[in-house]
């Protein structure tokens, strides 16, 4: 008779109503601020470079790889030169991310031959700055290679056993020199 | 004990404006030298009364509304599966409040090429039916407001005035969605009076009286429990109930007749060109509409203030309103909107014979003989069965025009 | 051939009739900021009364360059950039531009990645068509409570994308020859507890939804698409198959891992918006059936196929390839000149082409029903502007 359909999305609704006070299936929101909810371990943000023990020993070498392939091109490098000869170093003078830019696509930290630029993940980042208050420089990008440890556990266990890998195969040569040749700047 | 909470607000009520007039009597001894005349004892009284009465159905129901905004967006919220408000005082009690003070302070646009005292006034138009409406309800033992002879045609009448108010803001906007939705809520406002009055009638029939007051007496019943006489037990009333939620319904345009704001078709409707405080006020008006049409709702069928003596009569009278709103607020969380052409066949081809049936039944029923127990079974299944059978033609004809589930096939 | 347009003229126009009251037409610019255009789209109506005499969609206003990006940049960055065309769909959208390069490069996807993606594809199938049945509602003016349920259960999905991807949204997920990262057994039981709860959901949604007497009054013989017309409107996806066609690229191209899986293509008949809605919900008790297979059987074994992402080339040539996702069909030509970029990198997209034929259905109906058959179009305004 006319009206059962309606009935039965009354019924539905009526037991959601009850079920959300007991069913934690249900009430899947979250308080933010006070609650937070775990985030899994491949979970992304934004990039980050990796230094072991200090931060002038990152990993980075300026090779510009990440550079050409960011897709909203949010990178922007500049090689170290020795002072007195003139010559690239390899490591980066100026290494900016525009996290206004920045899209999450992990795409530089896949094609890093150097395991040098991983992802975050924080995503407390709002600002009042627009445009300069996004823009993080070098210092501010650099993060210890116990925190990517600290945020991806798995990965991080497998790019430092491949690091010390190819160490060993090169003995006396560092984990830099794996990858392939920079292209001359 | 149960006398004195029964009566507080009436003995508080008493006793306030024996103090007015015995004021009164001392001001005009020191100005006068005398007490006030008779005459002029029973106008300060009288007028006493009157203010006394505006300033509690005022307060009361203002707080009421902010409890049912409140009471709307819990609900709501836990039928979806969301927490609702929560933030502002325990359980987001004071919700309400933030967002009265939001309203108040927001920046009040006016458009341009707007009628603007028509836009102006429109907000108060609306208002004010929704207050007076509950000018002719009886909240409690003793405690109606006014005692008319005709309080249900007054309430009624009253009640109409907000189609005007809503035309008003459509056409006053000068916006093309409003013109929409004051057209669609005229439409419909008037459309569901009938039905709505219709739903009434049965009452009126069997009490004999318009008067809110008689209506509520005639429900009583002796003993603790005080259920057994409403009439929403007998099939006519239950009929009667049903239609007159559905027209409430349409009448304080509420899903799923909320096609006046249709807020997914015309953006808002006719208050789509209205900001802060002024539609607040549509606001306001919307949701004392609906809790004086829950009120009325409750006075004809649910027995007034009538129930077990558990509870003073004044709480039992606010507790089956706010369920009457809770039901609406469950409607609202269910249900899609009608389309306007159905919510018009709905009402003149569905609910008007359906009523028109109704009292056929309430007819029936008047004239069967009710002394015995026996006869008055007798008469509850010969009127439920005209009821049933009244239902069962109107829903064939309306399940014809609203579809049926279909048969699927899958390709090879 | 799409029929010509019924009423033409400024919109303005007196509409006389013998013996009737003189009227004039009303012109409503719905949008771009209206609440049921899903996003910044607008349609130009010109209503008689309430009916709606003339509709014209206007596109564009979320317009972001997509293709032209796409041709300046190296074949692996525009997956990320996919990932925003149907931003409810962004694996299946992976897959396709995936699957189209694969074909030009003759690339064989590893069996595991082959599970992987009909498996992130169908879930995303699902998390789609369920959204859409709330979203109809929603436009019906059922204040958001299917579509919240749906939600509810799309959370649980997303979070499987997470899990495995990183994101929840903007996956960029699938690579040339497999995908990204592995899902290790953890996600597999997960995934299975999700898909496995999944019916349940559904059949809630339907007892809200399916039987409502006021959804069918609202839903059965509105924007009606004849079948004939959508074959000559080169609709694709559930639209087409509400209307009758049996044409799903699942069963026709068996693209992919698709002809291991045993599941039916539902056929609607008369292809209104109820058929449209419908078509959907019966889709998805397919794509679970297809989801619990693929989950049973999956291998193990790499998970891509080893080509390298940096400086990675296609021969020349060029190529369509093309997926069934969830809106119709989703493909991709790409023409290459042997280099690290395309030459030409075009997108066929299903909510841009099926929303060319809403003026069809709409005319004639009511202004509110024209929001409920825009609704059951199933439009996403990122893949419709690109």
């Amino acid at each position: 008779m006319f009206g059962h359909g309606l009935l039965q999305g009354l019924i539905v609704t009526a037991r959601n109503f009850i079920r959300s006070y007991f069913d934690p299936e249900r009430l899947t929101t979250v308080q933010y601020p006070e609650e937070r909810v775990k985030l899994p371990e491949n979970s992304r943000s934004f990039p980050f470079l990796v230094y072991d023990g200090a931060p002038d020993n990152l990993r980075c070498v300026a090779c510009k790889i990440c550079e050409q392939e960011c897709p909203p091109q949010c990178i922007y490098i500049e090689v170290e030169r020795d002072p007195k000869t003139g010559k690239p170093v390899r490591r980066p003078r100026v290494f900016d991310i525009d996290y206004s830019v920045c899209m999450q696509c992990q795409i530089c930290a896949e094609v890093c031959p150097f395991d040098a630029i991983k992802m975050d993940q924080v995503y407390e980042l709002a600002g009042t700055n627009r445009f300069g208050g996004m823009l993080h420089n070098k210092s501010a990008l650099l993060k210890s290679n116990e925190y990517y440890h600290q945020i991806h556990p798995t990965e991080a266990d497998e790019v430092d056993a491949h690091l010390s890998q190819s160490r060993k195969k090169m003995p006396g040569a560092t984990a830099l020199s794996t990858g392939p040749k920079p292209p001359n700047v | 004990m149960y006398n004195f909470f029964d009566q507080l607000i009436v003995t508080l009520g008493t006793w306030l404006v024996g103090l007015v007039v015995a004021t009164g009597n001392s001001v005009s001894k020191i100005c006068c030298g005398q007490t006030m005349g008779d005459a002029a004892a029973h106008n300060v009284a009288a007028g006493t009364e009157i203010v006394l009465i505006c300033v509690t159905i005022y307060g009361v129901f203002a707080l009421c509304f902010g409890l049912a905004t409140w009471l709307e967006r819990k609900m709501l919220a836990r039928i979806q599966n969301r927490y609702g408000p929560n933030r502002v005082g325990p359980f987001g009690l004071f919700q309400f409040v933030a967002d009265g003070v939001k309203m108040l302070t927001k920046e009040d646009i006016v458009p341009a090429r707007a009628d603007k005292l028509v836009h102006f006034l429109a907000p108060a138009v609306a208002l004010a039916p929704a207050l007076l409406m509950f000018g002719f309800l009886p909240f409690g033992r003793n405690m109606a407001p006014t005692d008319l002879d005709t309080a249900v045609i007054a309430f009624f009448a009253v009640g109409a005035g907000s189609e005007l108010a809503l035309f008003m803001a459509g056409w006053g906007s000068r916006n093309k969605y409003s013109i929409l939705g004051a057209l669609r809520a005229v439409a419909q406002m008037i459309s569901y009076e009938i039905p709505l009055v219709l739903a009434a009638v049965p009452v009126v029939m069997i009490v004999g009286s318009l008067s809110t007051t008689q209506i509520v007496a005639a429900q009583g019943a002796d003993g603790f429990l005080d259920v057994s006489g409403w009439f929403v037990w007998t099939p006519w009333g239950f009929a009667g109930f049903v239609l007159f939620l559905i027209a409430a319904t349409a009448e304080s345009n509420r899903c799923p007749f909320d096609i006046p704001e249709g807020e997914s078709e015309i953006v808002a409707g006719f208050h789509v060109e209205y900001s802060g405080f002024k539609f607040a006020l549509f606001f306001m008006a919307e949701y004392l509409g609906m809790m004086a049409m829950a009120g009325l709702g409750v006075t004809l069928f649910l027995g007034g203030w009538h129930g077990p003596k558990l509870l003073p009569s004044w709480a039992w009278f606010m507790l089956k309103g706010f369920l009457i709103v809770c039901w609406l607020i469950w409607l609202r969380g269910t249900l899609p909107r009608l389309r306007v052409d159905q919510l018009m066949a709905f009402a003149w081809k569905a609910m008007l014979p359906f009523a028109l049936f109704n009292i056929f039944a309430t007819a029936v029923w008047f004239y069967l003989p009710k002394t015995t127990l026996l006869q008055s079974a007798v008469a509850w299944l010969i009127t439920a069965a005209l009821v049933v059978a009244a239902y069962w033609v109107v829903s064939r004809f309306v399940s014809r025009r609203a579809g049926a589930p279909r048969v699927y096939r899958y390709a090879s | 051939m799409i029929q010509p347009l019924t009423t033409t003229g400024s919109g303005y126009e007196l509409m006389p009739k013998e013996g009737a009251i003189e009227t004039q037409t009303l012109e409503v610019s719905m949008g771009p900021h209206h609440p049921s255009t899903h996003g910044v789209f607008r349609m130009d109506v010109v209503l008689d009364g309430e009916e709606v005499t003339r509709l014209k969609p206007v596109f564009g206003y979320l317009h972001r360059n997509h293709e032209q990006l796409a041709e300046q940049m190296n074949w692996l960055g525009s997956i990320p950039f996919t990932d925003r065309l149907d931003y409810f769909c962004s694996m299946s959208n992976n897959w396709a531009y995936c699957h189209a390069v694969e074909q030009l490069a003759g690339i064989k996807v590893a069996e595991r990645a082959e599970y992987i993606r009909v498996i992130m594809a169908e879930l995303t199938r699902l998390i789609n068509h369920s959204c859409l049945a709330g979203f109809l509602l929603s436009d019906a003016g059922a204040w958001g409570t299917p579509l919240l349920y749906a939600f509810r259960e799309r959370e649980k999905i997303l979070d499987l994308f997470e899990a495995a991807s990183g994101a929840r949204m903007m996956c960029n997920y699938m690579r040339f020859g497999g995908v990204r990262a592995d899902v290790d057994d953890d996600w597999l039981a997960a995934a299975r507890k999700v898909v496995g709860n999944y019916p349940a959901f559904l059949d809630e949604l339907e007892a809200l939804i399916t039987g409502n007497e006021i959804l069918l009054a609202r839903t059965q013989h509105i924007g009606i698409l004849p079948r004939e017309l959508a074959i000559n409107a080169s609709i694709t996806g559930p639209m087409l198959r509400a209307s009758g066609v049996d044409y799903d690229i699942r069963k026709v191209d068996r693209y992919g891992i698709y002809d291991r899986f045993d599941f039916r293509v539902p056929l609607g008949e008369v292809g209104d918006v109820y058929d449209r809605y419908y078509v959907r919900m019966l889709e998805m008790r397919e794509s679970v059936k297809i989801l619990q297979q693929a989950l049973c059987d999956i291998p193990e074994g790499p998970f891509d196929a080893g080509v390298k992402m940096r400086n990675f080339k296609v021969p020349a040539g060029d190529g369509y390839g093309r997926i069934e996702a969830p809106k119709g069909e989703l493909g991709f030509y790409l023409v290459s000149e042997g280099g690290t970029r395309p030459y030409r990198y075009h997108v066929r997209a299903p909510s841009f082409i099926n929303l060319t034929i809403l003026e069809n259905m709409c005319l004639g109906h009511k202004v509110a029903d024209a929001m409920v058959i825009l609704g059951s179009v199933d439009i996403v305004l990122g893949e419709v502007d690109r």
